[in-house]
């Protein structure tokens, strides 16, 4: 399978960075940042990356059971990535997961039909000071509410 | 919106002292060498490396990312005379819940993190170095990656360091979930392309690190300290703190509090003083019941515990721990039973299932608080949780274990009477009038 050229060169540059024979070393990286592009740790990338690094299939699958980051199936297109660990929950992280999980209609790790919105109820982001937290992929929203929840949700919803 | 606070007057900024103003664009690094950036490194490479390791123990600096080690010792293991090649690890797994500094750290200063990464790689001969950044952050990737691009484009990295003769080369790693990885050697495995279960120690890293080979793994934090403890002395730095605990740390205020924020403060300053007059006290005019003065994994406080300096020694003589320096308020309503069961899923959660104390324990001390959350468990369950949390502590690969059992004991035996209650069986179990104890003839 092809990646776009920009993550070819980001590819190209990782492998450098591991000692000679190490370039295993650049498994993990590479698993997010193919995720990131193609929406899913898929077989033809589990098969394309284990061919360049020489890694085995059973060693990708090992580390795709670990790392909570990594999905064989694609997720929403905006992934909502709630905390609700300490800080959060003492500032109103739970009531936000939930306030989210009744607005879209699904449950943790749950996935709209039309494959616009997943939710995940995740553990501490390190935004404690900021809290309650949350990321849609990888964008930070700060001292959310359940009425900015939704005004995010709905500038999401016409973002398509 | 920017997440740095402005400073408050108790505040003694050096790591934080390019931002006498929140602002929202990192210090890149036209801006950092303008304002004395690098100039530690300059100093530094005209130093034989044991100098720089002494002005660092000198420095009494300790390790910012919760074990609080101290940071010359650690360098001071590394065999600079080994044949094989030597490498630096820069922990910014930033996950301990309560804990997020080095975040500002790397998202505001990251030419300050870079220089420190140097320093420390000149000092134990290193030739390559990784900042290994949770992958959530991906900001923060981004940044000290661009940050990492312009210290190669003007001679800071690369095969000629400043004209040194000396070559280091330095990437970012991203992680991809897991707080595990924050353990070093957890990381290491993971920096190496596999799970980040922990290994077993000795050997420490800085025998065989990363790819088996001397390493130096420390937090982004400390390395952070050290080009001001070069460019001004080991002495100077330590003076700014306590005896053995020296220098200055972020804290990362959260939870109940009226200003929640990451501040710079000198080790040993009162814990009170830090949540009074820096935090503006607990929110919504309410009382102080609890505090967790370190991460989710350092014992809990009772208010009337707080009056102390804040410090590695002064909190480890109460049973407690400066950890990572996440000092997260519980006000009057905070419901211990529930903090109890959200840590405790946490740490289930979390557990690599490597070792079975850890995994084991993990999982049984989540499903028995979860019973006390809803009122449903029983008084013996928190004798379970005591003695299951003692079979953890020092029985495990790395310290998630421990991490996992000691705010458990903490929680059940200082708020022991208030759980109870929520079971309603307080009184059920109060003395009878008139009972006499049973004897045994």
């Amino acid at each position: 399978m092809t990646f776009s050229p920009e993550l070819e060169a980001r590819f190209a540059k990782m492998i450098a960075n591991y000692p000679p024979g190490r370039q295993k070393g650049a498994l993990i990286p590479m698993l997010l940042y193919a995720q990131d592009e193609v929406g899913a740790v898929t077989d033809e990338v589990i098969d394309e990356i284990g061919r360049r690094l020489k890694v085995s299939r059973v060693e990708i699958e090992e580390v795709l059971g670990y790392y909570t980051m990594l999905a064989r199936e694609p997720r929403g297109k905006h992934h909502l990535q709630i905390c609700t660990n300490i800080s959060c929950m003492l500032t109103g992280g739970e009531e936000l997961f939930e306030h989210a999980c009744r607005k879209l209609g699904v449950g943790n790790k749950g996935k709209t039909p039309d494959g616009q919105f997943s939710i995940e109820e995740v553990e501490c982001l390190g935004a404690c000071s900021w809290a309650p937290a949350m990321q849609v992929n990888y964008d930070f929203y700060y001292h959310m509410t359940p009425e900015k929840l939704d005004q995010l949700i709905d500038s999401l919803r016409k973002l398509q | 919106m920017t997440l740095l606070a402005p400073p408050h007057p108790l505040e003694k900024r050096v790591l934080l002292r390019r931002f006498p103003e929140p602002r929202t664009e990192p210090v890149w690094i036209d801006e950092y060498l303008r304002t004395g950036g690098y100039e530690g490194l300059r100093k530094a490479l005209s130093m034989e490396p044991e100098q720089i390791v002494d002005e660092v123990k000198k420095s009494a600096l300790r390790g910012r990312g919760g074990a609080g080690f101290p940071t010359g010792m650690k360098w001071g293991f590394v065999d600079r005379k080994s044949p094989k090649p030597k490498y630096v690890v820069v922990n910014a797994d930033e996950g301990e819940p309560g804990t997020c500094k080095d975040r500002i750290l790397m998202g505001y200063d990251p030419h300050r993190l870079i220089e420190g990464v140097l320093i420390g790689g000149r000092a134990i001969g290193a030739c390559r170095g990784w900042v290994y950044i949770r992958g959530e952050y991906r900001e923060y990737i981004d940044i000290v990656d661009r940050a990492i691009e312009e210290a190669y484009a003007r001679g800071y990295l690369g095969s000629n360091v400043l004209g040194s003769g000396w070559e280091f080369h330095l990437a970012t790693h991203t992680g991809a979930g897991s707080y595990e990885c924050g353990e070093e050697t957890a990381l290491l495995e993971s920096l190496e392309g596999k799970r980040g279960n922990p290994r077993l120690k000795p050997p420490f890293p800085a025998t065989s690190g990363a790819f088996q080979c001397p390493t130096i793994v420390n937090n982004v934090e400390t390395f952070c300290a050290v080009p001001d403890i070069i460019l001004n002395g080991g002495e100077w730095y330590a003076s700014l703190g306590t005896p053995k605990n020296g220098g200055t740390r972020l804290v990362c205020l959260s939870g109940h509090i009226a200003r929640p924020g990451v501040y710079e403060v000198p080790l040993g300053m009162n814990m009170l003083a830090i949540l009074n007059e820096i935090g503006g006290g607990v929110w919504k005019g309410r009382k102080l019941k609890a505090v967790i003065p370190g991460g989710s994994s350092s014992p809990v406080l009772k208010a009337e515990e707080c009056d102390i300096p804040a410090d590695y020694d002064s909190l480890a003589r109460i049973g407690s721990m400066l950890g990572s320096g996440a000092t997260v308020v519980l006000d009057e309503t905070a419901d211990m039973a529930k903090v109890l069961a959200r840590l405790m899923k946490f740490y289930a959660h979390e557990s690599c299932g490597w070792c079975i104390p850890c995994r084991e324990g993990t999982t049984w001390l989540k499903k028995i608080s979860a019973r006390l959350e809803e009122g449903v468990g029983s008084e013996r369950d928190l004798a379970t949780i005591d003695q299951i949390s003692q079979n953890m502590l020092g029985r495990t690969f790395c310290p998630l274990g421990d991490a996992a059992a000691m705010p458990a004991m903490a929680i059940v035996r200082k708020f022991r009477d208030e759980i109870l209650e929520k079971l309603g069986r307080a009184e059920a179990f109060a003395p009878v009038p008139g009972a006499q104890p049973l004897v045994v003839l």
